[in-house]
């Protein structure tokens, strides 16, 4: 967490392969304009972005770094954490050695804005800036078709209009939307992305507009960010029991930043819960825990660190080495490493799997 | 195992009375209110009577409804399961009331009821408090109250409330339980002041069910968040009802972030993993894990320690097969200690009276 740059000595690592399926390069509202009509460029300049919360600037809970960022993922030349390529370059992706990474832009792309309309126009206009701003530059970088998911209609043209595309690698969302998953409002959202081959990256935040926990809003920032693996939960439920799988069955879903310890006991709980309430949920044709070992993906970044080694490796074991992805989450703060972010007792085929392997299948990167 | 052990049963149900059978607890103006206003029922929505998971199949009468009346209670719960204690938990919707007096007469009301049918009916019986959470200084005369009678040996709130439980707001609360040797029992239910899960409303009961998991993750973190445990250093909560798995992972993510921005809530001042061990129990059933005794014997280790597990058969809820609460492949000192020594350390006021 919050590392200095580690001086360059690889040794024997510097062989694997690394595919980072979290980092997050900044645009700028003024990098948006040139792929957004006056009239929202002239309402960005009056209004502003309002996604339901009260801060013009800022979080309801604030950071516990500026921009939740690294210290010294600040660029020397100036300018924000991950807006300048030749130091994400340096600092990251050279160093490191990274073969593919998938930028996950989390601001300003206008998702879960009050205004539906605004976050058709920005989500077009951030996955423009994500090929001309950076893929274009260094075709590592590979994109996520951001949609404006709260608009389930503009999020499948978006995606249809993305579709084809391998410069993208999945359709992203974010954990906190307006009502659970599941919801048939959504749905255009995924036969959409099962139509054009992409997984669907939820990754966490987003504001819904409701508390963070389902009694009441908490105080503190660490509870913010505890709360994302509850409402993962509260979201994976939702899929599974609405029937969403059942319904697209080629749907996978990728979970980015939200752990995954919780991932198996969810699983043992819906199963049993499901043993006595089946008949009100006569859709559902396997147990709970199947959907999830079938259509669930996770990254690894920010992982749960257990006392006792042994834990780490039971948890994985549930869920599945082939469902494991690395992710760095570069430049925020609680950055995973990839030297040393992994359990330091799994065998050369399980890294390769977590490193590249399970990411190369999913997103079929050559 | 060396000769009968006897458990204590840390969660059982008795049913319910109905609005006229508390008539009699309730004074003149709430009773002609009930009537006039034609107020039909507080029962809730969180367990359907008719859904399986409410009820087991053979604890029902012939219309399907659930039969937990304290004569049925008690033989089941004494006769057949052998318990030797039973803490009743009535699960009536006093929280849910918007007027802060109505729900004051009703708590009283309720555990008035609760002396008189269930602690006074059968001496194995313990029981909580029901408070009107709407307002904390009118929960605290009702724990002031009901903590004469040393049968009430906790206190009760549900698991989704209108804030989180950590919140300062409480804290006159926690500070009336400590002083009584009450734990704060968390149960599933809400004030329904929120939607259900964080994202909103779910469809099917089913995720009704699995939310309250949500709830009891979002508590523990506010009560160690929020300094709780460092202001009631006594203070115990028992997560009841809660499932047991979701804990580790809890823990593991909330730890890992505590090691990061810890500066934000200085008063937390050891990890979280400890303040847990001291604090926090929770009601074995329903035990998530797969029932098979490997799979048990790895999440009592995840646990971390022989302590943290209460009994309980949660009568009359369908949790379990068969015949027997704990999940099996438990060591015979861990089933001691889950059956009869934790309850006993957890309930200061069970010590009375327990051999």
């Amino acid at each position: 967490m919050n590392v200095e740059a580690r001086q360059l000595v690889r040794e024997g690592r510097a062989r694997t392969k690394i595919i980072d399926v979290d980092i997050h390069p900044k645009a700028s509202v003024e990098d948006l304009r040139p792929y957004l009509s006056a009239r929202w460029w002239d309402h960005l300049q009056t209004y502003g972005s309002r996604s339901r919360q009260g801060f013009a600037k800022g979080f309801p809970y604030p950071k516990s770094q500026p921009l939740a960022s690294r210290r010294d993922s600040w660029p020397p030349g100036g300018g924000l954490p991950a807006s300048d390529l030749a130091f994400m370059r340096q600092q990251h992706l050279d160093f490191y050695g990274i073969e593919y990474a998938i930028m996950n832009p989390l601001s300003p792309t206008g998702q879960g804005d009050q205004n539906d309309e605004l976050s058709a126009a920005m989500a077009f206009a951030a996955n423009e800036f994500e090929l001309d701003g950076w893929n274009a530059r260094d075709p590592r970088l590979i994109a996520s078709v951001v949609i404006p998911y709260e608009d389930g209609e503009a999020s499948r043209t978006e995606i249809r209009r993305r579709s084809g595309d391998r410069r993208f690698a999945h359709v992203l969302m974010r954990s906190r939307t307006c009502e659970l998953m599941g919801k048939k409002r959504y749905w255009p959202i995924y036969e959409a992305a099962v139509e054009a081959g992409f997984p669907i990256g939820v990754h966490v935040f987003g504001t819904s507009g409701r508390p963070a926990s389902n009694s009441g809003w908490p105080s503190f920032y660490i509870e913010d960010m505890t709360e994302h693996a509850a409402c993962c939960q509260a979201q994976v439920t939702s899929l599974i029991m609405e029937g969403v799988f059942e319904r697209y069955p080629d749907l996978k879903v990728v979970l980015i930043e939200a752990g995954f310890a919780w991932l198996a006991p969810l699983g043992w709980r819906l199963d049993k819960i499901w043993k006595r309430l089946r008949d009100e949920v006569p859709h559902l044709k396997r147990a709970p825990s199947e959907y999830i070992r079938q259509h669930i993906w996770v990254s690894t970044q920010p992982m749960e660190e257990t006392d006792e080694p042994g834990h780490l490796i039971d948890v994985m074991n549930w869920i599945g080495w082939d469902r494991f992805m690395f992710a760095s989450d570069y430049p925020h703060w609680d950055f995973d490493d990839p030297l040393v972010s992994l359990p330091p007792s799994l065998d050369e085929a399980r890294r390769n799997k977590i490193f590249a392997g399970n990411a190369r299948a999913l997103y079929r990167f050559t | 195992m060396t000769g009968p052990l006897h458990a204590i049963d840390c969660d059982v149900h008795p049913a319910t009375p109905a609005l006229r059978e508390l008539l009699p607890y309730l004074d003149e103006y709430w009773r002609e209110s009930v009537i006039e206003r034609g107020i039909p029922s507080l029962e809730t929505n969180a367990y359907p009577p008719l859904a399986p998971l409410s009820s087991r199949p053979e604890w029902r009468g012939k219309a399907g409804q659930p039969q937990a009346t304290v004569a049925r209670l008690a033989e089941q719960v004494f006769g057949r399961l052998k318990a030797e204690r039973a803490i009743c938990n009535c699960l009536y919707g006093v929280e849910l009331l918007f007027s802060e007096d109505m729900a004051a007469a009703f708590a009283r009301a309720l555990n008035d009821w609760i002396v008189k049918e269930c602690l006074d009916r059968d001496p194995r019986l313990r029981a909580s408090i029901v408070v009107p959470t709407q307002n904390i200084e009118l929960a605290v005369e009702e724990i002031e109250r009901c903590a004469k009678d040393r049968r009430f040996v906790q206190v009760l709130l549900f698991a989704m409330q209108e804030s989180p439980l950590g919140r300062r707001h409480w804290w006159p609360l926690y500070a009336a339980a400590e002083r009584h040797g009450l734990p704060i029992g968390v149960h599933p239910g809400s004030t329904y002041r929120h939607s259900l899960t964080s994202l909103g409303w779910p469809t099917y009961y089913a995720e009704d069910y699995a939310s309250y998991a949500q709830a009891f993750q979002s508590q523990l973190g506010s009560l160690i968040s929020e300094g709780v445990f460092a202001k009631f250093p006594s203070l115990k909560v028992v997560l009841i009802e809660s499932g047991v798995t979701w804990l580790p992972g809890f823990l593991w993510r909330f730890a890992k972030f505590w090691r990061g921005v810890r500066a934000e809530v200085p008063w937390v001042d050891r990890p979280p993993q400890e303040i847990v061990r001291d604090h926090i129990r929770l009601t074995i059933q329903p035990f998530d894990a797969p029932d098979e005794p490997d799979m048990v014997e790895r999440m009592i280790d995840h646990l971390g320690g022989d302590d943290i597990l209460l009994y309980a058969s949660d009568f009359p809820h369908w949790q379990f097969d068969g015949e027997e609460p704990l999940p099996p492949g438990l060591p015979d000192a861990l089933r001691r200690k889950v059956m009869f020594d934790n309850p006993l350390a957890t309930y200061e006021r069970l010590k009375e009276g327990v051999r």
